[in-house]
């Protein structure tokens, strides 16, 4: 262990301007029955006063854990087992624990990621806002209420002064993250630490905070230090870029130029992967070989990426293969006593997919996309309206027509996490539909699987695994395969990737492409991202509050969107029209 | 400014980082079930070892009480009344001038029958009830969860007493099917709220959208992830069962004194209490072992079978 101390290290800079924080060699462990884990290998971050910098990389390369180290804040079994954090000069890895304190809130601010669990649902917003201020020792008594007001205003609560005695549970999401940015920016810190902010919000609340906190740190000369897996919102929000995998830095530097030329080879996949507008439908590759020398073989996805739209359009006209007319779906809320609410959850949508294509349905939460999915599925039934599979009403199917229905349409549920059953091994998870629909012999089911297995490239071997064993990308690539064994007509794929980093997000996608041009599958592609819908769709609708507010190919949506909503949703999307390198 | 603090544009090494190919399976790792996970946490704990090997010998002095001891528990003499140990005799006698270490070994028959019997009976009712409650509920379930707040206001030693001092002879069996008419709802109760967790999961409305039938649903995926809470509280409740039974024995409405119970043992011995405490402390200490093995156990199950503990391994 070094034992040079701050005020040599600070002499070394003599002359240049001193970082405000300088990280060195950091290596952070947990501690695991299994040994001590490194999480964090020998990480080197510079950032001056005033820059913004962001560290991206996909989960588990190290990047909270390296923000969390900063401020101590490392969870229980994690801690810094070598390297230096400078912080003004001051070693924060040295610091006692009271000394820490001192330096948190006050001198580093902290944004978490969760705006939905990190405020405490049992104190109001005042009360929470008010410990902040009143434990950094910021005001006491009546001056600290109004100092509360003031915090929240800033942070772009207008009503703050009304809205003090509310609960967490009467904020929206976005509202609570204002209510979070306020917190961390309360004391005026030098440095403002955002882990994620707005990776819970849609893209348009988004952008407002992003403004936001981007216009009050440069009006207070506060320093962020953005973590991101987006790498558009780092384009466009950091000057400065730090590229972490697997615990390492791999690249660093500006941002713009990194982006625009990306020199590591991970950082050169990381940034081909990485959806934008500019980007062009996923054209299936299959004439290669299979497996991930496809997939990244080529050096980039815009190799393979050649729209498609314009074949389908010189191809004669087919019936649709599912017709959604005019459903809604009203769901009744129980208010005080007996009265009840009626809340439109999907009003008056139609709409059509050809056989082979791929519609997006796109909106934010809350825009009735997924209850859209549910209602085509049959798993909720529909207020009014009418739906038809190949000519079929599929409305009310019951006992072995809805069977046959299941058998042709199937879902794939957005949480990799949640859509496989823990106790059951993949071989019989991609087993159970062939299983319920009494499909051929015990060794025939076992065939189909091996080859189900194949076709979403997983070893035969990986049968008897777990899904906690599995990356959220091979456990969604299972789920993607049960939803196969049956050789259904019609995926539908609600979030399917959303919960993805973005390189298994591009893999998966890329599966998804070959799969559709083998199987000639029909997919309904639900999400809230209009980058990932421009990858992989032929046609769009935009839903905004139950309704589809706009409907056309994807081509027509992104190069010339026709409404407000649909314009402003393409606006919101960070980093845009940023060019990568690719 | 910009130049003075630009930071140069830092590419590291490649061969200090290579990249790996892209959610490449581990093919090198041994497959893990919970229930294996499971196993290799306990193996692990030295109070697992130790409250499995307590509960081996109790299982065996209950099956083969004969291999321990060959004085029979019934033979007293009153000469020998409340006599200190002696040569074959460690224990001591009782009142009676009964062998206490024999009537100990012999009185863990009663005792393990009436808590196994009772766990067994509480979990079968608890996990058949609790999960159609649950899984179906409506109708079913608002009626079984009231029926179940009616017995769970009796207290279950209450219950017991009420409804033992008007059944006719007691037998190990009958002790435990009164204790569970009064101890299931506990049980029906945490499995219909795991029932109800599971249900609600995403994998239950994969496997309904794939056409996997209801009642299938419930017993291949709902029932083994609801499960797990359930034989944390049967482990420990099979302490409280064997507790449950002493307390009736020594209350006189519990298993007849012609049975030996260490219960029944207790009761007697609280007649020479102040003369001769050491009459008391065999029967207790063997009942205390029995119950703290199965708490310890139950403890570290629930160790083990916690999904969010398993997270941090």
């Amino acid at each position: 262990m070094s034992l040079v101390l701050t005020e040599n290290t600070a002499d070394e800079f003599q002359g240049a301007e001193q970082p405000l924080l300088q990280i060195r060699d950091l290596e952070v462990g947990f501690q695991t029955q299994r040994g001590l884990v490194p999480a964090v290998r020998g990480v080197d971050l510079t950032l001056y006063s005033g820059q913004t910098l962001a560290i991206v990389g996909e989960s588990g390369s190290g990047k909270t854990t390296t923000a969390q180290a900063i401020i101590d804040l490392l969870p229980g079994a994690g801690k810094v087992t070598s390297g230096q954090i400078l912080f003004e000069g001051r070693d924060l890895t040295k610091l006692s624990a009271k000394d820490i304190q001192a330096v948190r809130g006050n001198l580093i601010g902290y944004v978490p990621q969760d705006p939905m669990s990190n405020l405490n649902p049992v104190w109001n917003i005042g009360f929470q806002v008010e410990e902040a201020i009143k434990a950094n020792g910021l005001a006491q008594g009546k001056e600290a209420r109004a100092r509360t007001i003031q915090v929240l205003q800033e942070a772009g609560l207008s009503d703050a002064a009304d809205r003090l005695k509310q609960y967490p549970h009467q904020f929206s999401g976005g509202m609570r993250q204002r209510v979070l940015i306020g917190i961390g920016l309360s004391a005026r810190p030098k440095l403002l630490i955002a882990d994620e902010p707005t990776s819970a919000l849609d893209v348009t609340v988004q952008r407002q905070i992003l403004d936001h906190l981007g216009t009050l740190t440069r009006d207070y000369g506060t320093s962020v230090l953005f973590i991101t897996h987006d790498l558009g919102l780092a384009a466009e929000r950091a000057e400065q870029l730090v590229v972490m995998y697997k615990g390492k830095v791999v690249e660093s530097g500006p941002s713009q130029e990194i982006l625009a030329n990306p020199q590591h080879p991970y950082t050169q996949r990381l940034v081909s992967a990485a959806p934008s507008l500019a980007s062009r439908r996923i054209q299936s590759a299959k004439h290669a070989s299979a497996g991930d020398a496809v997939i990244f073989g080529e050096g980039s996805l815009d190799d393979t990426l050649v729209a498609r739209a314009a074949d389908r359009e010189n191809a004669a006209p087919a019936q649709d293969l599912i017709s959604v007319q005019d459903i809604s779906k009203v769901y009744r809320i129980r208010k005080k006593g007996l009265r009840t609410d009626e809340l439109r959850a999907v009003d008056g949508v139609s709409f059509g997919i050809q056989k082979g294509t791929t519609t997006a349905l796109v909106g934010e939460s809350g825009s009735g996309k997924s209850t859209v999915a549910k209602l085509i599925l049959q798993l909720e039934s529909i207020t009014t309206g009418a739906i038809e599979f190949d000519g079929q009403d599929v409305a009310g199917l019951k006992g072995k027509e809805l069977l046959k229905f299941r058998r042709r349409v199937q879902p794939v549920f957005q949480d990799p996490y949640g859509s496989l059953d823990p106790q059951y091994n993949v071989g019989n998870t991609i087993a159970e539909p062939l299983l319920a629909h009494g499909v051929g012999t015990a060794k025939e089911r076992q065939a189909r699987v091996k080859e189900l297995l194949e076709q979403v490239s997983l070893p035969w071997s990986s049968r008897f695994r777990y899904p906690s064993e599995l990356s959220g990308g091979q456990r969604q690539r299972i789920a993607i395969a049960r939803a196969l064994a049956l050789k259904p007509d019609v995926l539908v794929l609600d979030e399917a990737v959303s919960a993805l980093d973005v390189l298994v997000q591009g893999q998966v996608l890329n599966l998804l492409t070959e799969l559709q041009t083998e199987l000639g599958l029909t997919y309904l592609f639900i999400t809230h991202d209009l980058a990932v819908v421009r990858l992989v769709a032929d046609n769009v609708c935009v839903m905004q509050k139950g309704r589809i507010v706009e409907a056309a190919s994807t081509d027509d949506v992104f190069d010339n969107p026709q409404q407000a909503y649909t314009q402003e949703l393409l606006a919101a999307i960070p980093g845009g029209n940023f060019q990568f390198g690719r | 400014m910009p130049s003075k603090r630009g930071q140069a544009h830092f590419v590291a090494e490649l061969e200090d980082t290579p990249v790996a190919p892209l959610d490449r399976l581990d093919e090198s790792q041994k497959a893990r079930s919970t229930w294996a996970d499971a196993w290799d946490s306990m193996r692990r704990r030295p109070m697992f070892w130790i409250s499995s090997i307590l509960i081996l010998i109790i299982a065996v002095v209950a099956m083969f009480p004969t291999l321990f001891t060959q004085v029979d528990p019934t033979s007293c003499f009153l000469k020998f009344s409340n006599g200190l140990p002696e040569a074959g005799h460690p224990f001591g006698f009782n009142r009676q001038g009964c062998d206490v270490f024999s009537r100990t070994i012999h009185g863990t028959q009663a005792s393990v029958t009436v808590g196994l019997l009772a766990t067994a009976l509480v979990t079968l009712i608890g996990v058949v009830i609790g999960s159609l409650a649950g899984y179906y509920g409506g109708w079913l379930d608002a009626f079984v969860s009231r029926i179940g707040d009616i017995f769970f206001a009796i207290p279950t030693v209450l219950g017991a007493i009420v409804l033992m001092s008007v059944l006719p002879a007691a037998t190990p069996t009958s002790v435990a099917f009164v204790l569970s008419i009064f101890a299931w709802p506990q049980i029906a109760r945490i499995m219909r709220g795991a029932v109800l967790s599971a249900t609600n999961s995403d994998y239950v409305m994969a496997s309904t959208a794939l056409g996997v039938s209801k009642f299938r649903i419930l017993l291949r995926h709902v029932i083994p992830n609801a499960i797990a809470p359930v034989i944390v509280i049967a482990t420990v409740s099979l302490g409280t069962f064997i507790v449950a039974e002493a307390t009736l024995s020594f209350l006189g409405v519990g298993l007849p004194t012609s049975v030996m119970s260490w219960g029944n043992d207790i009761g007697q011995a609280q007649t020479s209490l102040v003369t001769s405490p050491q009459v008391l402390l065999y029967p207790a200490a063997a009942l205390s072992i029995t119950v703290l093995a199965f708490l310890m156990l139950g403890d570290i199950l629930r160790d083990a079978l916690d999904p969010k503990a398993r997270a941090l391994r």
